[in-house]
């Protein structure tokens, strides 16, 4: 305990650093799936024909590593922050969408069809009605690709994207466990505290009525 | 009020037309019970009213206003509407689904509350202790009225009703049609409901609309209906038993006459219908009942005799019973 406070000490600001381009690569990413994954599964909500393949392939991408899809954006976009970022954004982005998707269409019809028997527009029959009902499945799936996303941060050092992962790699490389340890442990209390707050942001915004995800 | 001018409907990829070519004219005030088979097209027909279907061809007029071209959101609003599940808006209190109108109409705060209140008082529920309560803790009953309170909640000229009692058990349906019916009668609610309930037919429609294939094969008062049935369709869907429904239409207070029946004769009160007379005196062995005035006094008797002629005469009766 004493060597990782003493190594603290001896590298001012250096964990600081590595945390918040961390929290900024994740967090980038994670907005970018939020936007993208909502409005490609309003899009194809309710339309089988579109929904099948746009979720398939994006479906798919879960069976790709996240280190190989970090290493496969450096021929596309070569190295640092915005290749890393994409590729943490198509790792996240399958649970949000298939989440979006499940949880519009689950919505009873029945009640799509009371709402606009009652004279709400299409739009408001979408936010009114439509997405509050499916949202405890939406933050089901923002919270779990929340976390996926945070922990793949780490291997972003490996295209130069920064963050946490330096800690790892440089310790590892220079054989400085104090350095390895306390990267790996503020990754694992980030990832902790990603799925504490998106579990308590679900709880509140469904009252209390989470929906597994 | 409400007048369809040879409305059809052709759904893509069908072979022929859901609802063809139909005519039909709903009066202001009256209630126009659509009835048939599945797949009769009744329902298609009550939703090209409010035009959740389009129409393929024809015109729909409702208020004097030929709505084909018109807005389908601002028609919706001037239109009530309840169907069959209510689906009734899950995550939000019972008051705030009867206000969803009047908040889409842009009313104020203190009138949609007030609103909110009397509708729910209207069908018969507490607004102090339904209108905070989510849709799921109400039972099927509640939840069908609610769903007329949601419905009423802008004061619409016309109502449209797609089984809106096909989700609740039986007692309770009846009760509730009782009570609806009267409701709208008194608001002078236009109404276009569908069923294929020709008990319920009988009891909410001034006429009622029979379909076939998307056609309408007869249109005329329960009345007419149960006397001459057009062809065999009517004459199966109306039921063997149409003779005894019919006399359901008449109170007893309609037939009776001065002449006193047997002291022992079963008493019944004149707003009782003959259906309910007859099988009274069938159960007693009795060839007449004594009806009764308000205060319990006789007043009068119907015999058996009286209720046979009047089942074979062909004559059309006043309806006077409900």
């Amino acid at each position: 305990m004493n060597e990782l406070l003493a190594w603290i000490r001896a590298h001012p600001g250096l964990l600081e650093r590595t945390a918040s381009e961390h929290l900024t690569l994740a967090g980038t990413a994670l907005a970018a799936d939020i936007a993208i994954g909502l409005a490609l599964g309003i899009a194809v909500a309710g339309r089988p024909r579109a929904a099948g393949p746009v979720v398939g392939i994006v479906n798919a991408l879960r069976t790709v590593p996240s280190i190989a899809l970090l290493v496969l954006m450096l021929p596309v976009l070569g190295t640092g922050f915005a290749p890393s970022v994409v590729a943490l954004a198509l790792y996240g982005l399958p649970a949000i969408l298939v989440n979006t998707t499940v949880g519009l269409e689950g919505v009873d019809p029945e009640i799509v069809e009371a709402a606009r028997g009652q004279g709400l527009a299409e739009r408001q029959v979408l936010w009114l009605v439509v997405l509050p009902l499916a949202l405890p499945l939406i933050l089901a799936g923002i919270r779990t690709s929340a976390v996926q996303i945070v922990s793949a941060a780490t291997l972003a050092v490996f295209i130069g994207g920064g963050g946490l992962g330096e800690l790892i790699s440089a310790g590892l490389g220079l054989l400085d466990f104090p350095q390895l340890l306390i990267g790996a442990i503020a990754v694992a209390l980030l990832a902790l505290v990603t799925e504490l707050a998106f579990a308590l942001l679900q709880r509140l915004a469904t009252g209390g009525k989470a929906a597994a995800a | 009020m409400i007048r369809l001018d040879a409305v059809s409907k052709l759904f893509p990829g069908a072979s022929r037309p859901a609802v063809d070519a139909i005519d039909l004219e709903v009066p202001a005030g009256e209630t126009c019970a659509l009835i048939g088979p599945s797949g009769c097209g009744k329902t298609t027909t009550l939703r090209m009213i409010n035009r959740l279907i389009e129409p393929s061809s024809g015109r729909v007029f409702v208020g004097g206003e030929d709505v084909t071209g018109a807005d389908p959101v601002r028609l919706r609003r001037g239109i009530g509407y309840v169907i069959q599940g209510v689906g009734l808006f899950p995550h939000r209190s019972v008051a705030d689904n009867v206000a969803t109108v009047p908040r889409l109409l842009g009313w104020t705060r203190d009138r949609i509350r007030a609103r909110v209140d009397e509708m729910l008082a209207l069908v018969g529920l507490d607004p102090a202790e339904f209108g905070p309560r989510r849709p799921a803790s109400l039972s099927g009953g509640q939840r069908q009225r609610v769903g007329v309170a949601r419905a009423l909640a802008a004061d619409p000229p016309v109502l449209l009703m797609d089984e809106p009692f096909g989700a609740v058990d039986p007692v309770v349906r009846d009760r509730l049609q009782r009570e609806v019916a009267a409701i709208l009668r008194r608001l002078g609610k236009t109404v276009v409901i569908v069923t294929h309930d020709i008990n319920e037919a009988i009891r909410m429609g001034d006429r009622i609309a029979i379909m076939r294939d998307g056609h309408v094969v007869q249109h005329d008062t329960p009345e007419r209906l149960l006397l001459a049935p057009r062809d065999a369709l009517v004459t199966e869907f109306v039921g063997p038993d149409r003779a005894l429904k019919r006399l359901s239409l008449v109170s007893l207070g309609a037939l009776a006459t001065t002449a006193q029946a047997p002291p022992d004769a079963p008493e019944l009160p004149a707003d009782a219908n003959l259906q309910t007379a007859l099988s009274v005196m069938l159960a007693a062995g009795a060839g007449a009942v004594a009806v009764l005035d308000e205060a319990g006094g006789r007043r009068g008797s119907v015999s058996l005799g009286a209720i046979r002629d009047l089942a074979a005469n062909a004559q059309p009766i006043e309806r006077s019973a409900s």
